[in-house]
């Protein structure tokens, strides 16, 4: 029996003995010359373990007692992680390498925060929820403070451990409330004492507590102060790396909460995320006019960015799932080519990351220019482009379950939201001459910001058949 | 020829791809290839729609040159024509070259400037010819940011807030028509347009937050759309982007945001608002016949106190759609024959005088009315020129202005004779600021030292703008080579309206029995 239970875990595994192997050499081997090679090593191994994970398919398994669970929502989750995460880990390589930042310990802890994602998106049991959590959350606020000759690195990983302790804590105590009334830590436990005894008040206060405590996660409104500071301090491809990866894993954490664990109760949660939702959608929109920092826009935009996955997962239906999937696969792929072009902003050899350093950009650089003209678009959600759809599949999950009002809410703060990304365009296409930004060769970045923006372009035709995908996990969580 | 519509809609995006591709540096001789290109293609889409053309069959009222693909979520990609939007498609297609080249002496960033316009162009065509709500709504909102593109890099002096303005607003416009297009597929389970103006949608009244909501669902859908359309076309009082849309954007974007991206909205009312809710459509008809007549006679006053040569073509085109708006909820058969014509002869007309703007803007380089004066001993072509379309502005019998604002007046008249009385005097007003600017403009003696120089227009010049004088005097002296078109199509839209509005008046005496 535990043979097969190891076997169904078997990816997470890996990972975790691959990044303390790697650790080990790492210490006993050539310390910091070594961390290339562990980089590109890590990147491949995570390639490997979606391609492995993909393979699965529809497969559904349960393991330990049901504290592990293997299905289709699970596996598409872990796709869209690892995926990322390798190419934001080969994306920031050289940045990294330039500021002699580049330290063995990077590329260990992402893998050992992604073991953490890995896991909370396939558990069943709000132990082995915890246990992701906090596994992906150490090794993020390590991650977050890596240059640690800078004030503002430090202070950001220190905000951020202390708010998310503090997150934490207020998940624990949902969890532990839960566990008072329902007896049973276990999903499938606390689903079944619902529908016996009803909701009682007890529940409903750990559900509130334990969405907190997740909504902090995906920096959802009121629980996103920490957001803009931890992306303006941390460096560069670490701030990609939140922006991408843990909003994936988190938000798929609270779809796998609510439905898995309260799914027959769909009234008590819905009303919750609904606030939250049409809370992000608007402080992320507004909020970030302000902003001239491109780091710091682009943490308004994420706060934005998840108002509208929530908004799926708001409707409490399975095409919300898919919606929300959908969304986030789009997101993902959008911020992946924001954050190649972020890295790529440099003046004499120095990050910038002033909105007005762009401009006229489009005459110096008219290709990457053009790929990032794209992309802001796709991120306002116009059409033709493919994050329009992300927003169509959420609003059309809305409407259907009778949320006009959120959707209605939604379109208005995207037409807020609009502004700012048109911004930079204009800044890029029509603003004043300025000094210009350094002419960078940078074949990695530079290749990943021109494939987003062709997938946003592209993706009109079928969408890369994503959609069939977020339908299959959809329906695997919700029955 | 099975993928026609594919074609013509997707001949000037291929055009622009080649461009970006294979166009390389900024000399001379690139720039005139990227122009040469350009004019190619556009004329190639103008050819392909002509064979569009000849073989349309007006008398069936149906959709036809109809193409269907499987699409993302039950969408699907699905295109055609019906008498309605088949003379949108010609007015595209016939006024690209000519907006092509009346960009012949842009040398700021040819290249990218061509391709937006073969981009828009491909745009422009597919709002037409979308027969599926979502690849309407693509192609619909996806053209914001061509014209985002060109007013803001090729514009005039504040091209910035006139850019931001112009996006913005027709933006939030058409997110609300967003959520209500996504309704319309919950409520009727499809996207496809067909069978959608089958479909009918809920009219009973519910209660809504304490509201009670006269024409229920059909009501609220109406509103979403008319949020986008009405902005889109503009009526008062959401017109204020386009003044300074026009003045800020290049000659060739006035000419094509006038001409065809106007159009949309009134197509749009063709296409949706009027078919699909008919008991809204009656229930708000009063207001907007209302709305209308107030934005001829106030956009009329405004025009008349214009500085600015585009500023007050600009009013005079709010003017004019208000004539188009009024035809279209009068809901007869005069009134949509007559907006559909004013729609296409506007297309003409407005094109012409922007063009014409810009031929003495090219020399001058100012647009103010002030600054003119007695061209015509210097440029007796032009004079005539003007004259010609300024007339047909008016609405002169013998121009094809005079018989739109005829029929939209014959039909409006039958519904409500104050509206028509109203917008009457309108017309009184625009015969005054269009001789007034005639007059300031070219008429008097040539006293400006700086006109002293200036020449009359040349051979491009004349070329472009022949096309559209001898559409202007064609329909003018025989519109039915638009009414035989359009004709059956409106016939069948008209009776489809009133059916569906006795039935709605059947089923609610039923429900009160």
């Amino acid at each position: 029996m535990i043979g097969a239970d190891l076997y169904t875990a078997l990816p997470e595994i890996v990972l975790a003995l691959f990044a303390m192997a790697a650790l080990m050499v790492g210490v006993y081997g050539g310390k910091d010359k070594l961390a290339e090679p562990i980089l590109w090593a890590t990147a491949a191994l995570m390639v490997l373990l979606a391609l492995f994970v993909g393979s699965k398919g529809l497969e559904e398994q349960t393991a330990f007692n049901g504290m592990y669970l293997a299905d289709a929502f699970a596996h598409f989750s872990k796709m869209v992680i690892l995926i990322s995460a390798a190419v934001v880990l080969v994306m920031g390589q050289g940045y990294m390498a330039a500021r002699g930042l580049l330290k063995f310990e990077y590329p260990i802890l992402i893998a050992l925060s992604v073991v953490g994602m890995m896991l909370m998106v396939s558990s069943g049991d709000l132990i082995a929820l915890y246990m992701g959590l906090e596994l992906q959350s150490l090794a993020l606020y390590v991650v977050a403070t890596m240059n640690r000759d800078s004030a503002r690195s430090t202070e950001a990983g220190l905000k951020y451990f202390i708010l998310g302790a503090l997150a934490s804590g207020l998940l624990l105590y949902g969890a532990s409330l839960t566990y008072g009334y329902a007896g049973t830590t276990l999903f499938a436990g606390i689903v079944s004492t619902i529908s016996e005894d009803g909701m009682s008040i007890g529940l409903l206060m750990g559900l509130a507590f334990m969405l907190a405590g997740l909504a902090f996660k995906v920096s959802a409104v009121p629980f996103h102060m920490w957001t803009p500071d931890v992306y303006e301090g941390a460096p560069t491809p670490v701030t990609a790396f939140f922006a991408t990866a843990p909003k994936v894993a988190a938000m798929a954490l609270i779809a796998r909460v609510v439905h898995e664990a309260f799914g027959t109760v769909p009234g008590d949660w819905s009303q919750i995320i609904a606030f939250l939702a049409a809370g992000s959608m608007f402080v992320g929109a507004i909020a970030a006019i302000g902003q001239r920092n491109i780091k710091r826009l682009m943490a308004y935009s994420s706060i934005s960015h998840m108002g509208f996955a929530l908004v799926g997962l708001a409707a409490g239906t399975a095409q919300g799932v898919q919606g929300m999937l959908v969304y986030m696969a789009i997101y993902v792929t959008m911020n992946i080519g924001v954050f190649a072009f972020i890295l790529m902003m440099e003046r004499d050899g120095k990050a910038v990351v002033d909105i007005e350093a762009l401009r006229m950009y489009s005459k110096a650089e008219p290709l990457r220019a053009l790929a990032l003209l794209v992309l802001m678009f796709s991120l306002a959600g116009v059409p033709p482009l493919v994050g329009f759809f992300g927003k169509f599949y959420v609003l059309w999950a809305a409407v259907q379950a009778g949320m006009t009002w959120l959707a209605v809410a939604g379109v208005i703060a995207s037409v807020i939201g609009a502004f700012y990304y048109l911004r930079i365009v204009y800044y890029m296409y029509f603003g004043a001459e300025t000094e210009p930004l350094d002419q960078m060769r940078a074949p990695v970045q530079s290749t990943l910001l021109v494939a987003s923006a062709a997938i946003m372009v592209l993706g009109v035709i079928n969408l890369f058949g994503v959609e069939g995908l977020a339908e299959l996990a959809a329906s695997a969580l919700v029955k | 020829m099975l993928n026609l519509l594919s074609i013509i809609t997707f001949t000037p995006a291929i055009a622009a791809a080649i461009l970006a591709i294979f166009l390389r540096g900024d000399d001379e001789a690139a720039q005139m290839n990227a122009k040469w290109v350009a004019l190619v293609a556009t004329l190639a889409t103008f050819a392909a729609s002509l064979i569009l053309l000849v073989g349309f069959d007006p008398q069936d009222t149906g959709f036809q040159f109809v193409e269907e693909h499987d699409w993302i979520m039950g969408f699907t990609y699905k295109m055609g024509v019906d008498g309605i939007s088949i003379l949108f498609v010609m007015l595209t297609t016939a006024l690209m070259p000519i907006t092509i080249g009346a960009c012949w002496n842009v040398t700021h960033r040819v290249k990218d400037y061509m391709i937006a316009f073969l981009l828009l162009e491909t745009l422009m065509i597919g709002v037409f010819t979308a027969l599926d709500l979502v690849l309407f709504y693509l192609f619909f909102e996806a053209g914001l940011i061509p014209m985002f593109l060109i007013i803001g890099i090729w514009g005039g002096k504040d091209r910035i807030y006139a850019a931001f303005k112009f996006f913005l607003y027709t933006f939030l416009g058409s997110v609300l028509m967003l959520v209500a297009m996504i309704a319309m597929y919950v409520d009727a389970g499809t996207t496809d347009i067909p069978t959608l103006l089958t479909h009918q949608f809920d009219a009973g009244t519910f209660s809504l937050m304490g509201w009670q909501v006269v024409g229920g669902m059909q009501t609220l859908l109406w509103l979403a759309f008319f949020a986008s359309f009405a902005v889109k076309m503009p009526m008062w009082p959401v017109h204020t982007w386009l003044p300074d849309a026009h003045v800020q954007a290049p000659t060739a974007g006035s000419v094509i945001l006038a001409a065809v991206l106007l159009k949309m909205g009134g197509y749009g009312f063709l296409r949706f608002s009027l078919p699909m809710f008919p008991v809204a459509s009656d229930i708000f008809a009063p207001l907007v016949l209302w709305l209308s007549a107030i934005a001829i006679v106030y956009t009329s006053l405004v025009a008349l106190m214009q500085e600015d040569m585009k500023k007050l073509i600009a009013y005079s085109s709010v003017a004019h759609m208000g004539f188009v708006t009024m035809g279209i909820f009068a809901a007869n058969q005069q009134g949509l024959d007559g907006a559909i014509f004013q729609m296409i002869s506007h297309g003409f007309i407005s094109g012409a005088l922007f063009l014409a703007v810009g031929v003495i803007y090219d020399r001058m380089h100012t647009r103010e009315i002030a600054a003119y004066g007695g061209l015509i001993n210097r440029m007796p072509v032009y004079a005539a020129v003007f004259l010609l379309f300024t007339m047909a502005n008016v609405g002169l019998p013998g121009t094809s202005g005079f018989v739109g604002e005829f029929l939209t007046f014959l039909g409006v008249y039958q519904v409500n004779t104050w509206v028509a009385f109203v917008a009457a005097t309108g017309v009184i007003l625009s015969a005054g600021y269009a001789l007034w600017l005639f007059r300031r403009v070219v008429m008097g003696e040539l006293i400006k030292e700086a006109l002293k120089g200036i020449k009359d227009m040349d051979r491009r010049e004349k070329l472009l703008i022949t096309p559209l004088a001898v559409m202007t005097l064609l329909l003018g002296v025989y519109p039915a080579l638009v009414t035989d078109i359009i004709g059956p199509s409106v016939a069948a839209l008209v009776q489809g309206h009133e059916l569906a509005l006795q039935a709605h008046e059947a089923a609610s005496q039923l429900a009160q029995n």
